[in-house]
């Protein structure tokens, strides 16, 4: 039986606001709380609600044989508890169903798989934490942040105890092979890989009305595929449903029409954990360079092409230990929030897309603001005079100390006691 | 094709941006093959570059009929011109301009620069024009600029060839809305007797449309391009502990010289190490100066006074910003010329030039908090600076006034094609 695996990325940017050279050391707030509000309330209002809507209508008429997954960014969860506590409780009601997973990812939606494996396995667990903390489960398998992925990353993840990973469709990995079937990591056959199908998920995220395609016509295309590639994954951003692709389209009527033409086909719905576990994989896929999945090229140049985006990763990843050491809470939010790969989206000449600035200098400049009172911050509570080896071993010294302040203090209670005692 | 060109400044004579658009523009149209450019200007000195157009002095074209020897014409004039051409423009004499003051060839003295009686010098320059027209042979009149308008004008009256006019300034800019009405009135009779206006920018076609009435299908934006520097490796940048920020040009209320000081006075306020240079001369020199004291920055801010030929590009390379608060500007030549030796520029929204930059800063030209933040931000950034510089030298090289040779061009076409 074939089977199409749907997903859905949830993720909305968190605006920073404008912030001159001399508010550094002067305002230690970020953010542009109206924007990001603005911003979150449209996607909820023109996307979300309606598609949590149609999404359990879908499994409902489909006698639950419709199923999907969601990766939803930790920065995203924070805005919708904030703004849309709503959305929570629709996907509250959506798990119930038992139709839906959801994936895990770096919390920030950040790159730090690719710059900082530590940071990396941090905020997967931060994420997997949250989602726990609020839905009461744990995700098994995992989606990367715009979809980065290489060998290495696999590697950490499969260590991280997960068993599938999506990755996307990119021409100079593929080749001649077909996305519709599962591959495994190079050495670590354990970890499955499950491939974007790219035609068949753009066509919905960004052809659906301009070739007016219907339900029945979408699923003979999936029908008329050679009848061994038994997975179809199509991934989409959660916002091109009601926004990309405006509710008047009849966007949402062609998704609950789909169910029932792949049920006559005879075709199922599978998600990313369960099929991987019951799955023959086909081969092995070599990543050596990260891949992502935008753009032609499929690669990290929207992030990382230009001097200034690796200027401002490499301070921005130059503090990641001492910030971990630190006990700010603040802070170590703050360090989060400034992790967001959006941020140099923005810087990028190439592709800066969605960005809320005039120029990719202006949202480098803004940034490296931001960045600068953030690191006199980091300074001030361990100084970069002091190397972090150094900074280990004194943290250890005060930790211990406190301990001994304690016992002896103990100690000294326990004396006076006694001391007490006697004299009465 | 045959042009006939009015301007008023050709290089190396040059007393503003004009000139060197005129040459720049000249010389990349005649890279087509079959393009013939004749260019009159007031009053040329002899060592211009003719290699590539013909260039016509009207203070050696007669407009009184005065009989003369041919060796008395070749001792006067043969210098710069055949003493056949005086004889055959005299026979394009038609009309009494006696009342003009003219010297012993029946010729008019030009200053050739922008005198008091500039007007005069403008209508006299018509007269000239009458003589052009009727003796020369044409296909197209192109006035640059307000001065050249009526000239133009006269030419297409009475040779009935098309005229197109390029709109390097409006009055407008010039005077920040304070308009002179005998310059606005010579202005708009020119755009209302052109066949075609191109501007060099859609900052000014827009001023043309809204503050002149013209017709929107009949203003074109034809942007200016920047002459490649020969020499540019020669100018190179001294390693210094401070870095430096400059300001370059006319120091008038067009060009905003007090936000500079504004800017400088707020990145100092955050930073040292960084020094602040005002180059140029003009009626505003003083009073920034004051402000200058006023704001008590005297020791980092350094007054140049006017620079010019090989000066302006030396300290251009030096800087490590270049700024244009112009508050408004056409086009602007200069951040361009930055750019060419590898200086990051920041310029106003408001100038021309924005409009086909990437790799610049722009900023409105009221808002120092932002011209700061940039100042600050290239000065402490080097992957800005880096950026900025390599990627500005690579936009700007590929700023060529053959391609807007192309776009005059193919004006030209239209409006031949609809004459005929």
């Amino acid at each position: 039986m074939r089977n199409i695996c749907f997903y859905f990325r949830i993720h909305q940017p968190l605006r920073l606001k404008r912030y001159r050279f001399f508010d550094i050391g002067q305002d230690h707030y970020y953010y542009d709380d109206f924007q990001t509000e603005d911003r979150i309330r449209q996607a909820v209002e023109q996307s979300y609600l309606v598609a949590n809507r149609t999404i359990a209508e879908m499994i409902r008429s489909s006698n639950k044989k419709f199923k999907c997954a969601f990766a939803i960014s930790g920065t995203t969860i924070e805005q919708l508890e904030q703004y849309a506590p709503e959305v929570i409780d629709s996907f509250k009601e959506l798990l119930k169903t038992g139709g839906v997973e959801f994936m895990a990812q770096p919390y920030a939606y950040s790159l730090a798989s690719v710059f900082d494996a530590n940071e990396f396995e941090r905020q997967i667990k931060f994420h997997a934490d949250k989602l726990e903390e609020l839905f009461g489960v744990r995700p098994t398998s995992f989606f990367n942040t715009e979809l980065i992925y290489s060998d290495e990353i696999g590697e950490i993840v499969s260590r991280l105890g997960f068993k599938s990973i999506l990755i996307d469709e990119a021409k100079h990995i593929m080749g001649w092979k077909s996305p519709n079937y599962v591959y495994s990591h190079p050495y670590i056959s354990k970890l499955k890989l499950l491939v974007r199908n790219n035609k068949l998920s753009d066509d919905i995220a960004f052809r659906f009305s301009s070739l007016s395609i219907t339900a029945d016509q979408y699923i003979g295309w999936i029908a008329a595929l050679p009848e061994n590639e038994k997975i179809i994954n199509i991934g989409l951003d959660y916002s091109s449903l009601g926004i990309n692709q405006p509710a008047y389209t009849g966007i949402f009527e062609f998704l609950k029409a789909l169910p029932y033409h792949a049920m006559e086909q005879q075709m199922g719905f599978t998600l990313p954990s369960e099929y991987t576990k019951k799955a023959d994989t086909a081969e092995n896929l070599t990543v050596t360079y990260p891949i992502s999945w935008v753009g032609n090229d499929k690669d990290l140049t929207p992030w990382t092409g230009n001097d200034l985006q690796q200027e401002a990763l490499a301070k921005l990843y130059a503090v990641s230990e001492r910030v971990n050491l630190c006990s700010d809470k603040p802070l170590q939010h703050d360090w989060l929030m400034l992790q967001t790969s959006d941020h140099f989206r923005y810087m990028s000449h190439k592709d800066p897309y969605g960005t809320n600035f005039e120029s990719p200098y202006d949202a480098f400049m803004n940034y490296m603001n931001i960045l600068a009172d953030f690191l006199e911050r980091v300074d001030a509570q361990y100084p970069t005079s002091i190397d972090n080896e150094e900074l280990n071993e004194l943290l250890k010294t005060i930790n211990n100390q406190e301990k001994e302040i304690e016992e002896l203090e103990k100690e000294i209670k326990k004396l006076r006691a006694r001391k007490a005692a006697k004299e009465v | 094709m045959k042009a006939l060109m009015f301007g008023w400044e050709f290089p190396p004579h040059i007393l503003g941006g004009l000139g060197t658009a005129s040459y720049g523009l000249t010389k990349g149209m005649a890279m087509q093959p079959d393009m013939q450019i004749t260019f009159v200007i007031p009053k040329p000195h002899g060592d211009e570059d003719q290699s590539f157009l013909k260039i016509m002095g009207a203070c050696n074209v007669p407009v009184v009929w005065k009989e003369n020897s041919w060796e008395h014409v070749s001792h006067r004039l043969g210098w710069i011109m055949q003493p056949d051409e005086y004889f055959g423009l005299r026979n394009g004499i038609r009309y009494d301009f006696r009342r003009i003051h003219t010297n012993d060839l029946g010729c008019i003295d030009f200053s050739g620069r922008y005198p008091d009686n500039l007007i005069e010098e403008i209508s006299n320059y018509e007269a000239v024009a009458s003589v052009l027209a009727h003796q020369l042979e044409f296909d197209i009149i192109h006035s640059h600029d307000w001065l050249t308008y009526p000239a133009g004008v006269f030419a297409k009256q009475i040779s009935g060839k098309p005229l197109v006019i390029h709109v390097h300034a409006t009055d407008f800019d010039r005077s920040r809305g304070q308009v002179n009405p005998t310059v606005y009135s010579i202005e708009k009779r020119g755009m209302d007797a052109a066949d075609h206006i191109m501007t060099v920018s859609n900052l000014t076609r827009n001023i043309v449309i809204e503050k002149y009435h013209q017709d929107p299908r009949k203003v074109t934006t034809v942007h200016n391009a920047v002459e490649p520097l020969p020499d540019v490796e020669t100018f190179t940048k001294t390693q210094r502990q401070d870095k430096i920020v400059t300001f370059l040009g006319r120091i008038t209320m067009q060009k905003g010289p007090e936000y500079f000081v504004e800017a400088a006075h707020r990145v100092l306020q955050k930073t040292d190490g960084v020094r602040f240079v005002m180059a140029g001369s003009g009626d505003m020199m003083n009073a920034m100066i004051d402000l200058v004291a006023k704001r008590g920055i005297a020791d980092r801010f350094h007054f140049t006074g006017f620079l010019k030929g090989r000066q302006v590009h030396e300290m251009l390379a030096e800087s490590d910003v270049y700024i244009m608060p112009s508050v408004s500007e056409p086009f602007g030549i200069s951040p361009l010329e930055a750019m060419q030796v590898g200086t990051p520029t920041i310029i106003s929204k408001q100038s021309g030039c924005a409009e086909i930059l990437n790799h610049a800063i722009k900023t409105d030209y009221w808002d120092i908090d932002a011209m700061a933040d940039a100042i600050y931000s290239i000065v402490k950034n080097p992957a800005m600076y880096k950026s900025l510089r390599e990627l500005g030298t690579d936009e700007v090289n590929n700023i060529k006034w053959y391609d807007a040779g192309l776009k005059v061009r193919a004006i030209y076409d239209g409006v031949i094609g609809r004459n005929h």
